[in-house]
């Protein structure tokens, strides 16, 4: 399960017509499974207990932004179109290749739309060792 | 953050951003508000991202920002801009992920006294007939073939399936079928997304909302869009649903390294571009082109399913429930067109986003019946306020590329309008007022409320001050779906 704890987790911050979370963690793929957890959370989803299913995928990217972008659109993508959503993540980066192992459960009902997640104003930030940057949603 | 003292006035309405602010500006940017309007205006980024998109190589002159702008993401909402053809660029993030996205209004004959009693009725059967909401599938389950016929002749598919008339492609911008789309150019991925979506509404601030038409201005034009005082009219807000979601998304993410082969500098990555004329940019206008259909088809519709709902309901009960359209406008979409530029005829690439195209009476494109009054402009309002219809004139053609403002534009985020306003209390509000309402869930109510808003009255004052539109007439809202 995706942890929130002192050292990675995520907060909605105000954006006047869309939304937006800022996002930490200490490590690079917790930043992205804590994004993850932050746009399903935006979605307001409700997911089953079983049975648990499991994917590969792979992305591609030259940047830690577009590597991000291009993983939570796919995510995205999988909770359209299979109603599935993930809460255990592995994360590999290689090169301009993202591959990712997916965990997670059919979703049962999910409130609100996320249309897209956009580049505006991304950057992702290395301080003191941690890993933030805030992710605008078009909804 | 920009403050006050960066604009230059030039009228009540109008403020510029010189171009020398920033060195990454390569145009002004040109403000139609009010001081107040602007004021407010200055406590989100929108005029930051306005500033932003001063920097897209290739624009013809000053960015331009309408009075219901409120920050977007890479471009802000209630922008235009003007970039030269063939080889200025064109941006999927200016035109935005809700590609068409627009408003169409159905009038009809059907006097506001004669169909109160049934106004329960009629949103009921709307909202069966009109699927909305998250996740929402329509009846129509497209095979690839029907899709790409979608793509490439948009409302006129409707026409071929007996969903529409010649009158509702006529009285539609681009008369509901934009030239030159290329489903070649859509993923397979926003193929599959779009399949099933055809006939839909969508969440967020889609609508259906059924008005009373509350005041004529201009009875010459009234008369001439067939909108008589106190009768009922329908305005349908959607656009191309996740199939146009996805092709922004994919051309997006293709742009990232599109911008760096072409050395193109831009201060936000969300306005990745490419030039028009280029191959890439080529790619994005026939999907583009291809997601502006699949809206046009999917308003044409809804249309159609709401007129089977004003039938099935009023049958018997009034003289004539038929709902005749008045016009189809687009809120967020990049098209060719020629303005006057500092005295001479430039062809360009408008990119409007939030923003509603308004040509001036005598522009061709526009039906014969609306040629000597201007284009209709449909400015919806926040739920429960008033929508206004209104006209493009010459000084749009002049000072705004054709172009004028497109709603009331957002004031309070959704996190904070959830805080503030409880859903009940506002349904029990909008029940006092007169106004029936379905909505997918009450927090969603809230997100929408009207404080939420702009005051549109402001806004259309503000247009009209400017000159870059003209009251028709105002519409007053008695039921609404929210998607």
């Amino acid at each position: 399960m995706i942890e929130k704890n002192n050292s990675s987790g995520f907060i909605e911050v105000e954006h006047t017509a869309d939304r937006a979370i800022k996002v930490w963690s200490d490590r690079l793929d917790g930043l992205f499974s804590q994004a993850a957890a932050g746009m399903y959370a935006l979605m307001d989803i409700e997911v089953g207990a079983d049975p648990r299913t499991s994917l590969q995928i792979r992305i591609t990217g030259f940047d830690s932004e577009t590597f991000l972008v291009g993983f939570l659109s796919e995510l995205l993508y999988l909770l359209e179109k299979e109603r599935k959503a993930f809460d255990k993540l592995e994360l590999r980066f290689n090169n301009n290749i993202l591959e990712a192992n997916l965990e997670g459960t059919a979703v049962i009902s999910q409130k609100k739309e996320v249309k897209a997640v956009t580049f505006h104003n991304l950057k992702i930030r290395q301080i003191n060792g941690n890993y933030e940057t805030t992710i605008v949603f078009d909804v | 953050m920009i403050a006050l003292h960066a604009f230059r006035k030039i009228s009540d309405y109008e403020w510029e951003i010189p171009a020398s602010l920033r060195k990454s500006m390569l145009a002004s940017v040109r403000v139609f508000a009010t001081r107040k309007l602007l004021e407010s205006s200055l406590d989100d980024l929108s005029l930051e991202q306005a500033i932003n998109a001063a920097a897209l190589p290739g624009l013809a002159g000053p960015v331009i920002i309408m009075p219901d702008m409120h920050q977007g993401y890479g471009f802000p909402i209630g922008g235009v801009a003007a970039t030269r053809l063939p080889d200025g660029v064109i941006s999927p993030g200016a035109i935005g992920y809700d590609i068409n996205c627009g408003v169409r209004l159905l009038a009809s004959a059907i006097s506001f006294d004669e169909a109160e009693p049934f106004l329960d009725d009629l949103i009921t059967a709307l909202d069966q007939n009109c699927p909305s909401g998250v996740g929402k599938k329509g009846e129509w389950n497209l095979s690839g073939d029907e899709l790409d016929q979608v793509c490439r002749q948009g409302a006129r598919w409707a026409l071929k399936k007996g969903m529409a008339s010649e009158e509702d492609l006529r009285r539609s911008e681009e008369e509901g079928c934009m030239e030159g789309a290329d489903p070649a150019r859509v993923s397979g991925r926003a193929k599959e997304r779009g399949r099933s979506q055809l006939g839909t509404l969508g969440a967020g601030n889609h609508f259906l909302e059924i008005d009373v038409i509350e005041q004529v201005f201009d009875r010459t034009a009234a008369q001439a869009m067939g909108l008589v005082e106190g009768n009922l009219a329908l305005q349908i807000h959607c656009g191309s649903r996740g199939f146009g979601h996805q092709i922004c998304t994919d051309y997006v993410q293709d742009f990232q390294s599109v911008v760096r082969r072409f050395g193109i500098n831009i201060p936000d990555r969300e306005l990745v571009c490419a030039p028009v004329n280029s191959s890439e940019g080529e790619a994005y206008l026939g999907a583009m082109r291809a997601a502006a259909n699949y809206a046009f088809a999917n308003r044409q519709i809804l249309a159609h399913q709401a007129r089977k709902a004003f039938e099935t309901v009023l049958a018997g009960k009034v003289r004539n429930a038929f709902l005749h359209q008045v016009y189809d406008v687009v809120h967020n979409m990049a098209k060719f067109e020629t303005h006057s530029i500092n005295g001479e005829q430039v062809k360009v690439c408008v990119h409007r986003k939030g923003a509603t195209r308004a040509f001036g009476p005598g522009t061709p494109g526009l039906p014969e019946e609306y040629r000597m009054i201007g284009q209709p402009v449909l400015v919806p309002g926040s739920m429960g306020t008033s929508s206004w219809v209104l006209l493009g004139t010459q000084e749009s053609m002049e000072k705004s590329y054709g172009s004028t403002c497109h709603g009331a534009g957002r004031v309070m985020s959704r996190s904070r309008a959830k805080k503030e306003v409880n859903g009940e209390k506002l349904l029990e509000r909008l029940e006092s007022q007169g106004i029936h309402v379905r909505a997918g869930s009450l927090p969603g109510l809230a997100e929408e409320a009207p404080e939420a808003y702009k005051d549109v009255d402001q806004v259309v004052e503000t247009v009209c001050g400017a000159g870059i539109g003209r009251k028709a007439a105002m519409l007053r809202p008695v039921a609404v779906i929210k998607g």
